[in-house]
């Protein structure tokens, strides 16, 4: 099992960012995703986000809410988050969950993280629990040696980033702008200021997400960050394909791009 | 502000008794409330609890609250006895609070301008809103062409499809209706799509939510200014009838009409509390909105309260006749009611409601909106249990014009 920890570690001795992918369980369909999540650990994502998909996506925009419907449609259950996990993990990536915060507390927090931790899973991300609600994951999390990533986000004060860094292992997510999920054609000056202010309140590595979709901004945010994360650009890439073939090609395509994009070219 | 002047409002009468039924710091009401949401989410929430900490103890800010109150949106609003009908509940006296007279035709309204003043208090020059039946958009987009501020309403398609009218309503009065074809097209997605909107224009809106679910600090805003309900009618029940009644009844959905009478009866142990939800084609036919009485502990819309889910904690699909019911979540206090017993929640079927909305309208001349006929139907049942000595105060929380189209296919008129 990769951990978060030995990704990082590695990029830094690289001298380039790590890259996250994100692809929803049970999309395009449960063995698909494996397959699609497989061909981005192939193209260079260090590091997959594995989404549990959840019927009130609030933080989502159009193209992941797509996804994920599908996924919903495919009778997507926790058990196949699951075995999608185990089948990413073998791939030698980190993978984590991310996921909104209801369907773990109505699984139960500490079944959730124990069956993670046993899929090979290192962590989660958690878009809508905050610090003030995040205490019974965090300790079941710990408990079960999984990481727990939150969001920072540019309307932050200052002792909100201090508070969600504190609870933070593995990494912090720096959302890149205010609002949802979603390819934008550039990523603003916001970004990089929230990077540097978050910095000064951890020494964990701080990845951004949010409209990242191409190599040339890839490079821009591997200029600052430690770790640039795509959601929606490798989805689009599936969604628009003609078959499953060509969905993979595209997938791999844009991987190889961001992947270099991630070094700095 | 002073009694002389003929107040209906002191900052006592808009906050509660503060003894011990409200949340606490983290918006909390025992273990249901608290915040969800996306961490960006955060200051601007914070800045809104700020800001409605210093208006509800600002003298200017409860006087220009009172002042639309009465001027505007016609309050107080009478009690109304309604013998006939009453006939049909065992003999217990029914007794209405009319919050069907009101400007826009529901108890929206009282809410809706408390937090449009907020709006302007705070700067902020854009009004964002969901709504289900179109009521709170009706009522938002109202109190905007009031106050010049500009408005959105989210709705689903499947409410601007059954309610035009109320679409035709909010366009009249100038706010941009955004028809919403995510998820089941209905009320909560209509509020996933808000969210969406607000997370990305925090500087400019303000999210004037429409019931008392959501994160913190709304559950207890929404709350407080819907509390003139129960405040009025605890003054108007004490001098016509000399006592307190037996029993309150009000249809919930997300809940705010409910808490709006129940909350100033809450310290009255002799009171009985009672809330309706919307119980569709039957609990069996699992086409309902019967979040407190069938669904399960979780969070929805930011919230920790009853989601109707499934075992993985996925949103099940509501169904009502009502669109102001068919929501699967309920706001927090509601849950923390049901769970320490202070009031009891009960379902009432399509066909029940509808049964009590005929009948209001022929034996007394009122047609009430469909969503309050479940509290009327609650009364008549609740009356044949506490038989012929009780007095049971419903809360008509809104009037039937919306539901024309509804009643038309229904009684085929």
């Amino acid at each position: 099992m990769t951990t978060l920890a030995t990704v990082f570690a590695k990029a830094r001795a690289e001298n380039r960012a790590a890259l996250v992918g994100y692809l929803p369980a049970g999309f395009p369909t449960k063995d698909g995703a494996v397959a699609a999540a497989t061909a981005m650990v192939e193209a260079g994502c260090d590091v997959i986000e594995i989404g549990l998909p959840y019927s009130d996506p609030l933080m989502d925009g159009p193209t992941i809410q797509a996804a994920v419907h599908r996924s919903l449609v495919n009778g997507t259950r926790i058990a196949d988050v699951m075995r999608t996990v185990e089948g990413v993990a073998a791939t030698g990536a980190a993978t984590l969950v991310m996921t909104y915060w209801n369907p773990i507390y109505v699984y139960g927090a500490d079944r959730f993280a124990r069956e993670l931790a046993s899929a090979g899973g290192v962590g989660t991300i958690t878009p809508d629990l905050i610090p003030e609600e995040a205490g019974p994951w965090r300790e079941a999390s710990a408990a079960a040696g999984l990481d727990t990533v939150f969001l920072v986000a540019p309307s932050s004060p200052d002792e909100r980033i201090a508070a969600v860094a504190e609870c933070c292992t593995g990494f912090v997510y720096a959302a890149s702008f205010m609002g949802i999920t979603g390819a934008r054609e550039s990523i603003g000056s916001a970004a990089e200021t929230l990077v540097k202010r978050t910095r000064e309140h951890t020494s964990l590595p701080v990845c951004v997400g949010l409209g990242v979709g191409t190599g040339t901004q890839a490079a821009e945010v591997a200029g600052y960050a430690d770790g640039v994360i795509v959601g929606s650009a490798f989805i689009r890439r599936l969604l628009d394909a003609p078959d499953e073939a060509a969905g993979l090609a595209g997938v791999r395509e844009l991987g190889a791009e961001l992947a270099a994009g991630a070094r700095g070219r | 502000m002073t009694e002389k002047e003929g107040a209906l409002l002191s900052a006592a009468d808009l906050v509660g008794n503060r003894a011990g039924d409200d949340p606490d710091s983290s918006g909390r009401f025992g273990a249901f409330g608290g915040r969800f949401v996306p961490e960006a989410l955060v200051p601007v929430l914070d800045e809104v609890a700020v800001a409605y900490e210093k208006a509800k103890s600002d003298p200017e800010f409860l006087r220009e609250f009172d002042h639309l109150l009465r001027t505007y949106a016609g309050r107080p609003t009478t009690l109304t006895d309604v013998p006939r009908f009453s006939e049909h509940a065992g003999g217990a006296r029914i007794i209405l609070k009319r919050e069907d007279l009101t400007h826009t035709g529901a108890h929206k309204i009282n809410n809706v301008l408390g937090q449009a003043l907020l709006t302007k208090r705070m700067g902020k020059t854009r009004v964002i809103a969901e709504t289900g039946a179109g009521q709170h958009g009706v009522a938002t987009a109202t109190a905007c062409a009031l106050l010049g501020l500009e408005c959105v309403i989210y709705m689903g398609e499947v409410d601007c499809d059954r309610q035009a009218l109320n679409v035709a309503r909010m366009k009249l009065l100038g706010a941009s209706v955004v028809p919403v074809a995510t998820g089941s097209r209905t009320l909560k997605d209509a509020i996933n799509e808000a969210f969406r909107d607000w997370v990305a224009s925090v500087d400019s809106t303000y999210y004037l939510f429409g019931t008392v679910a959501g994160p913190h600090p709304f559950p207890e805003i929404v709350r407080d200014f819907a509390r003139i309900i129960g405040v009025e009618a605890r003054r108007q029940i004490l001098d016509l009838t000399g006592r307190l009644p037996d029993a309150v009844a009000a249809a919930v959905g997300g809940g705010s009409n409910a808490i709006g009478i129940f909350h100033a009866f809450i310290g009255d142990e002799g009171v009985a509390l009672h809330g309706y939800e919307a119980g569709g084609h039957g609990l069996e036919s699992g086409r309902h909105a019967l979040t407190l009485t069938q669904g399960s502990v979780g969070v929805l819309h930011g919230s920790r309260t009853y989601v109707l889910q499934d075992d993985e904690g996925q949103t099940i699909e509501s169904h009502s006749i009502s669109a102001g019911l068919d929501y699967p979540g309920v706001g927090p206090e509601h849950a923390w009611l049901k769970d320490t017993g202070r009031a009891s929640y009960h379902g009432i079927t399509d066909t029940e409601a509808m049964e009590a909305f005929s009948l209001l309208s022929r034996a007394e001349g009122i047609i009430p909106a469909i969503e309050s006929s479940h509290a009327l139907a609650g009364a008549l049942k609740l009356g044949r249990e506490l038989g012929s000595e009780a007095t049971i105060l419903v809360n008509l929380s809104g009037r039937g014009d919306k539901d024309m189209g509804t009643a038309m296919k229904y009684f085929n008129l």
